[in-house]
């Protein structure tokens, strides 16, 4: 992209973007580009982090390491779905996955957490995200047992029209009122430690960032 | 001990019985291996996620006692055995509230440390029964669900664990059954060890519900047994303020017996405890609600919190000085938040017992603010501030101090709200220490305070009345307010206790009643009620403080009766027993005997029977002494008993005269001029004469010729005649 493009583009980020400043708006876009490599410009070809470089980043950067929940999460970055987080999606997801106010983390989590779209987190929907967290043992005879149970103490915590699914409106109510809550399913936001340690190395010297 | 001990099996088995299959599952659970490295990923991120700890993790068990070794039981028992120690102490006066211990003012710095503290231990139950085993067979549902959950706490990743954290958070967690729940199918070990992981979510959601259970005193001593102290402590220094706010709360609630205390300070609890003060004024606030972050006041309040706690051990009180907590307490006193002011003052207040700390509180204006707060409408505040005057009241420029900020009419107005006795404790021992300043006194008077004080002598808790009666004390000391508590109807109320057992009020009470004994209507009520009988009979009170406290009272007793030696005489076995009385060790005692002997024998009937009881050689033994004080009381005694029979020659017999000499070289005045007196009276007889010009005292007396004061020059110079007179004599007779 030639100097002039740039600029506007960077403009036009920092003034749509809510949480960062034209300096940091920079120095992400410069990692952006790192991150995508040497990639000659043509017409037709998308720009962007396909899924895999994307979990990857997820992974050695923000040590991410639920399959699933990165997969959600690449699609929740990746608004026009067409398979490539570009630099406009690219901005515009970090900044709620860094920044985000608690109404935008909130929408954020819950488009993870749905995983048909359908506006619910359904039962089902729970059990799959939850499918290995408890540590299986040898000698029990329903593995799912665990799993069942939790999803119905997560409902009967979190349902409060008791429709048997999470609306956004019960989603939000619960996470108002206990803020654990706003990961339920599953880590889709980084950890306090690994986000200090990008910020702190992106929005530093942008020039010497080589490889994340 | 053992007590506990059969309880225990006794349930285990009772347990057994009741069920077989959870058992299993609890057992199985118990054997967690590792997955091995064949094993996917997720598996393995487990073990990155820092839950090898699970493998590190006690191993819980229906049977609570099992997961306890013997130093845990040692460590009850020494407990009990403390609290049981600290109980004696106390009790060795009547039966008294713990809070009122603080308020008792000994000399013996030392002895106040331990009864303050093992105060606040008597504060806590000394390890109740479990209530709850030994309830009933069946055990209550929320015990199977909190098992369940407990169990996803072992084997859940940090999804499931934060999900099972926030479920038992809607158990009603003030209740023990629950609280013993959680303990007992080994919740404690797995919240604590969530504590030690580095993940901060799993974090919060234990600190919330350990904040919880940590309200239940036998849960607190079983976190402390886990070692969970040392690792709050250290989660003090974490960068997300919703911690250090989570976990200095829970520090608070735990930090409640003596042990926990001492725990927090050996891991460096209080220092970073202080630091939590230290909190930027702007209170900018953080990111909305968000999950890691709070406010800067909000952290400063749970570090207040947590050091209200912390501060009733000596050395903690200590240690948060040296800390540097005292300034950073005293701006935290300028908010106008009440939820803020409660623990800071509260803190203040425990560690104003301490004389460095009243010092630095002069310095950095606390008292200023304390008065402000008198005035607000929390009435806990209102106690808390009125204690911490009540401790810093000791020194005399803190007595200015309120006066000049206005502090004393609000303490006198709240005098009038009686409803609230802990406050009105606190009230009442305010204005007593601060009546010890007579400018003080002037304006109690002129709010009235002195009258609504006589109204508070019958009816009130003997918190209450011990500061009321040694208000009333203080004010006594003034001629006005003798006659102004007389007329108010205070004297019968304040003979009346001089019937009670609780010492501090004895004391007090006899103060009071010396004080207005020095008017003689007051007298004469005091000798119609029969007060002068009850303080002879408490010269045989155990309690040496109220022994001399009584024999001061004595003496003005004494000296304004109508017809004071045949009252004196109408007390069977009284003179006996004040004279056994100068076999007592205590220095106290024996200077306030001598001063109600100076009093007793100016009636000469009473010096002749007291003579009898041999009070010549019980006072000559006493004069070897180097205090200033009994010595001068010594002095007078000895000059009055001169005037009987051969007490002056016997006096010379049993050795008084030559120590009675060095006493000249004391600086204090008194002394001088008791001693004096009782050389001149001892002069008449010849042989102590020659004992005097061996021991030198010519030439000390010859300086006090010179002294301003009257009395002094005459029995001086009166002695040197006789010694004078004596030597010319000798010198004639070796010429004759």
């Amino acid at each position: 992209m030639n100097r002039k493009k740039l600029q506007k583009l960077t403009d036009t980020l920092t003034k749509n973007c809510k949480h960062f400043n034209k300096f940091e708006v920079n120095c992400l876009i410069n990692l952006f580009y790192n991150l995508v490599g040497e990639v000659t410009e043509r017409q037709g070809i998308t720009i962007g982090l396909d899924r895999n470089a994307f979990r990857n980043i997820l992974h050695m950067t923000f040590g991410m390491t639920d399959d699933m929940i990165m997969d959600r999460v690449f699609r929740g970055f990746d608004k026009d779905n067409d398979g490539y987080v570009n630099i406009s999606e690219w901005i515009y997801g970090l900044s709620v996955f860094l920044r985000g106010t608690l109404e935008e983390k909130m929408k954020y989590c819950f488009e993870v957490f749905d995983l048909n779209g359908d506006g619910f987190i359904s039962k089902e929907e729970m059990f799959h995200m939850l499918k290995n967290s408890l540590l299986k043992q040898p000698s029990e005879e329903d593995p799912d047992e665990g799993i069942k149970d939790l999803v119905e103490i997560t409902l009967k915590k979190m349902d409060h029209d008791h429709d048997g699914k999470l609306s956004f409106t019960d989603y939000e109510q619960a996470v108002r009122e206990e803020t654990l809550l706003l990961e339920a399913f599953g880590p889709c936001l980084p950890d306090p430690k690994s986000h200090m340690e990008f910020e702190a190395q992106v929005f530093k010297d942008p020039n010497e960032f080589n490889d994340i | 001990m053992s007590k506990q001990e059969v309880r225990f099996s006794g349930e285990w088995k009772k347990r057994e019985a009741l069920k077989e299959a959870p058992k299993k599952e609890e057992a199985a659970a118990l054997q967690k291996a590792l997955p091995a490295s064949g094993k996917s990923v997720l598996e393995k991120n487990y073990i990155n996620l820092g839950k090898s700890q699970m493998t590190k993790r006690l191993q819980p068990s229906l049977n609570w006692k099992a997961t306890f070794d013997f130093k845990e039981h040692k460590s009850l028992l020494r407990d009990t055995q403390e609290e049981k120690h600290g109980g004696r102490l106390e009790r060795s006066g009547p039966p008294v509230s713990p809070r009122r211990s603080q308020l008792v003012r000994k000399s013996a710095e030392k002895i106040e440390e331990i009864i303050s503290e093992s105060s606040s231990e008597s504060e806590e139950d000394e390890e109740p029964p479990d209530h709850y085993q030994e309830a009933n067979a069946g055990l209550p549902s929320e015990y199977w669900q909190i098992q369940k959950l407990v169990k996803y706490l072992k084997g859940g990743n940090q999804t499931a664990t934060v999900i099972a954290l926030c479920s038992m958070q809607d158990f009603n967690l003030a209740q023990e059954t629950c609280q013993l729940a959680i303990r007992d199918v080994g919740g404690l070990e797995v919240l604590i060890n969530l504590l030690d992981t580095d993940e901060v979510k799993c974090k919060i959601g234990s600190l919330k519900i350990l904040k919880e259970i940590s309200h239940n005193p036998q849960i607190r001593r079983n976190i402390v047994d886990l070692g969970g102290l040392p690792i709050m402590v250290n989660i003090l220094d974490s960068p997300h303020k919703s911690l250090k706010c989570l976990a200095a709360e829970t520090i608070a609630n735990v930090a409640k017996f003596r042990r926990a205390r001492r725990a927090v300070r050996r891991h460096g609890g209080i220092t970073k405890l202080v630091a939590l003060l230290d909190c930027a004024q702007n209170s900018g606030e953080p990111a909305q609600s968000s999950l890691y972050d709070a406010r800067d006041v909000e952290v400063a309040r749970c570090g207040a919190l947590a050091l209200w706690s912390c501060s009733k051990s000596y050395e903690n009180k200590e240690a948060i000085r040296k800390a540097g907590g005292i300034p950073l307490l005293a701006g935290l006193l300028k908010t106008s938040h009440e939820n803020m002011l409660i623990p800071v003052v509260g803190t203040l207040q425990e560690c104003a017992s301490e004389e460095s700390y009243r010092t630095a509180i002069k310095a950095e204006r606390i008292i200023e603010n304390l008065v402000k707060n008198l005035n607000s409408e929390n009435e806990q505040l209102q106690e808390h501030c009125a204690m911490a005057i009540y401790q810093c009241a000791e020194d005399k420029e803190t007595r200015d101090l309120v006066r000049l900020h206005g502090g004393l009419k609000p303490l006198a107005s709240l005098l009038n709200n009686t409803d609230n006795k802990e406050r009105l404790a606190a009230v009442t021992g305010a204005i007593w220490k601060c009546s010890i300043s007579k400018e003080n006194v002037t304006k109690f008077r002129e709010y009235k305070a002195i009258e609504t004080l006589v109204g508070l002598l019958t009816d009130q808790p003997e918190e209450v009345l011990v500061n009321v009666v040694g208000a009333l004390g203080e004010c006594c000391q003034e001629y006005e307010n003798r006659v102004l508590v007389r007329k108010c109807g205070g004297i019968q109320p304040l003979v009346n206790l001089l019937i009670g057992i609780n010492q501090t009020l004895l004391v007090n009470v006899t103060k009071a009643v010396g004080a207005c004994a020095l008017e003689p209507e007051s007298m004469m009520i005091i000798d119609r009620l029969d007060g002068v009988r009850l303080l002879w009979s408490l010269l045989k009170n155990p309690h040496p403080d109220v022994k001399a406290s009584a024999a001061w009272a004595l003496c003005p007793c004494i000296q304004n009766a109508k017809d004071a030696g045949e009252m004196v005489r109408s007390f069977v076995g009284g003179l006996e027993l004040v004279v056994n009385l100068l076999r007592s060790d205590n220095k106290e005692v024996l200077a306030s005997v001598c001063a109600a002997i100076t009093n007793i024998a100016k009636d000469q009937e009473n010096l002749a029977v007291i003579t009898d009881h041999g009070v010549v050689p019980l006072l000559s033994k006493l004069a070897n002494t180097n205090n200033d004080k009994l010595r001068r009381h010594l002095a007078e005694a000895i000059s009055r008993c001169c005037m009987w029979g051969r007490n002056r020659a016997a006096f010379g017999e049993y050795k008084a005269v030559a120590p009675l000499v060095r006493y000249l070289k004391s600086n204090d005045t008194s002394v001088h001029q008791a001693t004096a007196q009782a050389l001149y009276q001892l002069s008449e007889d010849a042989d102590n004469c020659i004992i005097m010009h061996e021991n030198g005292a010519v030439k000390l007396l010859l300086d006090m010729v010179g002294s301003p004061d009257q009395d002094l020059q005459e029995a001086a110079a009166g002695c040197i005649y006789n010694i004078r007179k004596l030597a010319l004599a000798t010198e004639k007779a070796r010429y004759t």
